[in-house]
């Protein structure tokens, strides 16, 4: 047992840090940095960024531009980008539609959509979720009728995240309707501008336009854009989940938060000092950096692990991941809400003179939406409800 | 980065946890173990002795067996687990750790040789009635006379004093009550004149002592290091007994979180296991979460506890203090509530897991105490 990085690992965490800082635009890390959100352009340049150096898809095939990195480096990678604060690949492309078709795709498949989902030619979307089918997704709806070299798909997708840029969706639709619900899912993937294709946007709390409704009225789907075998789009969709939990904790996402969190600490009024001369707020910042550490360890135990095991089901500890990483991603939106204080009532326009900003204070209009906004993390991806589901059957035996 | 065991650490690993499994069958024999004179059987210590488990912490040229902090923390997740009564915490962590980082070469060969053979044991005395967990608030003085030193003062529930042969004393050379200059560890004989010891048993089934001086004498060679500037060896062996503590509680964790889970299984009521209720199942992954947060900083002890960097390894064994404290109690409470009455038992074996995870979340500092530290820290935790 050595749990210190290697002299290898040390060095290659150093060229991830200098190329992020060096070759991701200021611009674009001030605004995940701040909480803000990016536009299409902005993630499309940065993937593209990461991509000429290799390093948009390094978890894919090699034939297909991954890496054969360990375990190890895919770490120091996710985590290395979260605190530069560099956008991460978009992760419907990179983490979800790619593996799958790696996988499970033929090859005309790959050859035609991998390498365009790598540099982000085409944006993926993910239509899973329907409005009758969140934890319990097997329970979806949405038809595909075969007709001829086509299927004719009906029905409703929802929370589809960033739909609006979307090229292409990955949908599980319904293709036989005697099976046992798992068993007559498809996995199917259609372009978004076939026509009979409506996306309308769904606004979430803090005023965003980050998710949507997709509607499907008699969508013509060729043939060939199944992927695998008709009915198996279940085994694909667990294999999706599976490879989803790549940096789920996003450990270097908070600490990110917290590094900030502190600076801006230092130049908050308060008292006769500023908020980080407060013992109690410290406090609270130490007691999340205290989780965030042991978190941390945990995240190297269960990647070594899994750089171990070629299980396709997914590590039910990848499910303490999920619950522990997204409490501490919400507590730190907590402790900035905190810091910015009375400021962080105000909404104002962006784009004004100084003088429009709450107290002058430039970053306290952003902590409010922050933390709205990311009461989602405990909800998508399998809620923290289901997580524990996942751990009481599959570690406990319960 | 490396989690997996070597062979040396596999095959350590397996012969103490099965050496405990041995001498711990059940909770009985635990109780008849803890109600020898001196809190244990002497023919168990034998055991670990002649297991190599008190040369451990020494190196192979003073006569040990070069184990490191990966090797205590295996240990002492085997004590954690078996709930094992003996003074490993005490003498071959606090006390050995003293002698190994303080000591001269003399000093080494004057003592380690009992400690692998087995006829010495050692223990650290440094809590006062006034100090809490300061280590620098230290009354007791060492007045020095002629070429050596007399010793004044009182100790408080110094761990096993009454089976330790030598006590490391920190005691104040010169300089106000709570200067962190002016303090040094000596060695003294438990049976030196003027040494008291008054034992008593330790509410999770552990022993500890008062022990007072009056007027003892030791010579200049009792001192561990430099006599003024004694504080930073103290923080290291504390920093150690810490590490280890982690480790000790993760194996009780790791036990307590177990039995509830077999009780969940086991027990009915309104027809059904009670582990099918959502609302317990729930509970129950809320305590292995914390189990596995415990374990991960237990690891993280041992990863740093040699680190040469002082203020990121004070950080760092703060912060795992504090996380291991939280897991304690919350598992601990968790644990009985799910047993119902059964956990409130004496005769439960859970309840004497319950027991030591609510103390060790006492000793070596609790967590407002490790928060100071952390929050006293320019940087925090994650500069470390
Ligand atoms: C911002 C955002 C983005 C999203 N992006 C996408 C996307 O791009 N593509 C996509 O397909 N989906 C997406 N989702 C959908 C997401 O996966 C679902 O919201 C999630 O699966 C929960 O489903 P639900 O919202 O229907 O809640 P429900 O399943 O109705 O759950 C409601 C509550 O009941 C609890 N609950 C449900 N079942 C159980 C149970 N068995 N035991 C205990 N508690 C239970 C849940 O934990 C939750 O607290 C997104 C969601 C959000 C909020």
């Amino acid at each position: 047992m050595d749990l210190r990085f290697t002299p290898e690992e040390v060095a290659f965490r150093d060229e991830v840090r200098s190329f992020c800082r060096e070759k991701i635009p200021a611009e674009i890390r001030r605004k995940v940095s701040e909480g803000r959100g990016l536009s299409k352009e902005d993630i499309v340049t940065s993937q593209r960024i990461l991509n000429a150096k290799g390093w948009a898809v390094p978890h894919w095939p090699k034939e297909w531009g991954g890496r054969d990195w360990t375990t190890v480096q895919r770490y120091i990678y996710t985590e290395e980008l979260f605190q530069a604060a560099v956008p991460l690949p978009q992760q419907f492309n990179c983490y979800m539609f790619g593996p799958v078709l790696a996988t499970f795709g033929r090859q005309d498949q790959k050859e035609r959509f991998l390498p365009r989902a790598a540099n982000l030619d085409d944006w993926w979307c993910q239509g899973f979720s329907e409005p009758g089918a969140g934890s319990d997704l097997a329970s979806l709806k949405t038809k595909a009728v075969r007709d001829g070299d086509h299927y004719i798909v009906d029905g409703q997708k929802t929370w589809t995240t960033l739909g609006q840029h979307a090229d292409w969706i990955f949908c599980l639709v319904r293709t036989d309707f005697e099976a046992k619900k798992q068993r007559g899912i498809s996995f199917l993937l259609i372009d978004m501008k076939t026509p009979g294709i409506t996306v309308r946007p769904i606004i979430t709390l803090e005023g965003r336009h980050e998710v949507n409704e997709v509607f499907f009225d008699a969508v013509r789907v060729p043939v060939e854009n199944l992927v695998g075998e008709e009915n198996r789009g279940w085994d694909y969709a667990k294999f999706l989940l599976a490879n989803e939990r790549t940096g789920i904790a996003r450990i270097g996402l908070t600490k990110e938060r917290i590094t900030r969190i502190k600076r801006l600490a230092r130049e908050m009024p308060a008292g006769a000092g500023t908020m980080w001369d407060d013992r109690d707020f410290r406090a609270r910042v130490a007691g999340v950096e205290v989780e965030l550490k042991a978190l941390e360890i945990t995240q190297m135990r269960v990647a070594a692990k899994q750089g171990r095991a070629d299980s396709v089901e997914p590590d039910p500890a990848s499910s303490i991941l999920k619950i522990r990483g997204s409490q501490l991603q919400q507590a730190a939106t907590e402790l900035l809400l905190e810091l910015a204080g009375p400021f962080a009532l105000a909404a104002p326009a962006r784009g004004q003179g100084a003088n429009d900003l709450p107290g002058g204070f430039d970053w306290v209009d952003a902590a409010a939406p922050s933390y709205f906004n990311n009461r989602k993390v405990s909800i998508y991806g399998g809620s923290n409800e289901i997580q524990h589901n996942v751990i009481a059957k599959g570690i406990l035996g319960l | 980065m490396d989690f997996d065991l070597n062979e040396d650490q596999s095959l350590l690993r397996d012969s103490v946890e099965r050496l405990c499994a041995d001498l711990y069958p059940a909770l009985e024999a635990r109780q008849k173990h803890a109600g020898a004179p001196l809190g244990f059987p002497e023919a168990n210590w034998q055991t670990f002795v002649e297991l190599g488990i008190p040369g451990l912490p020494f190196t192979e040229e003073e006569g040990g067996f070069g184990g490191g902090p990966v090797e205590t923390m295996l240990v002492m997740e085997a004590v954690g687990r078996n709930l094992v009564v003996e003074p490993l915490l005490a003498s071959v962590v606090l006390g050995s750790t003293a002698l190994r980082l303080g000591g001269s070469a003399a000093q080494k060969e004057r003592y380690i040789p009992g400690l692998v053979e087995g006829t010495l044991r050692l223990t650290l005395a440094h809590t006062e009635r006034q100090s809490r967990y300061d280590l620098f608030d230290v009354a007791t003085t060492a007045r020095r006379s002629g070429d050596g030193f007399v010793l004044n003062g009182a100790k408080s529930v110094v761990p096993n004093a009454d089976s330790a042969g030598l006590i490391v004393v920190s005691a104040r050379v010169s300089g106000e009550r709570r200067d962190r200059s002016g303090i040094g560890l000596f060695l003294v004989p438990a049976d030196a004149a003027g040494v008291s010891v008054t034992a008593y048993p330790a509410q999770d089934g552990g022993r500890a002592a008062e022990v007072s001086f009056s007027d003892v004498s030791v010579p200049a060679d009792a001192v561990l290091g430099d006599p003024e500037g004694g504080l930073p060896l103290l923080e290291r062996v504390v920093e150690h007994g810490i590490a280890a503590l982690a480790a000790e509680a993760v194996g009780s964790m790791e036990t307590l979180h177990r039995l509830t889970v077999e009780y969940l299984k086991t027990r009915t009521q309104f027809g059904t296991s009670i582990g099918a209720f959502q609302a317990l199942q729930h509970r129950a992954v809320d305590m292995l979460i914390e189990l596995e947060q415990a374990r991960s900083m237990a690891l993280y002890a041992a990863m740093m506890v040699e680190s040469d960097d002082p203020a990121a390894r004070a950080a760092a064994l703060a912060a795992v203090k504090i996380r291991i404290n939280t897991a304690c109690r919350a598992l601990g409470q968790e644990a009985v509530q799910l047993h119902g009455g059964i956990g409130m038992t004496m005769e439960y074996l859970g309840a004497h897991h319950f027991k030591r995870l609510a103390m060790i979340a006492t000793q070596l500092g609790d967590t407002p105490h490790h928060m100071r530290t952390l929050t006293d820290a320019e940087d925090g935790l994650l500069a470390a």
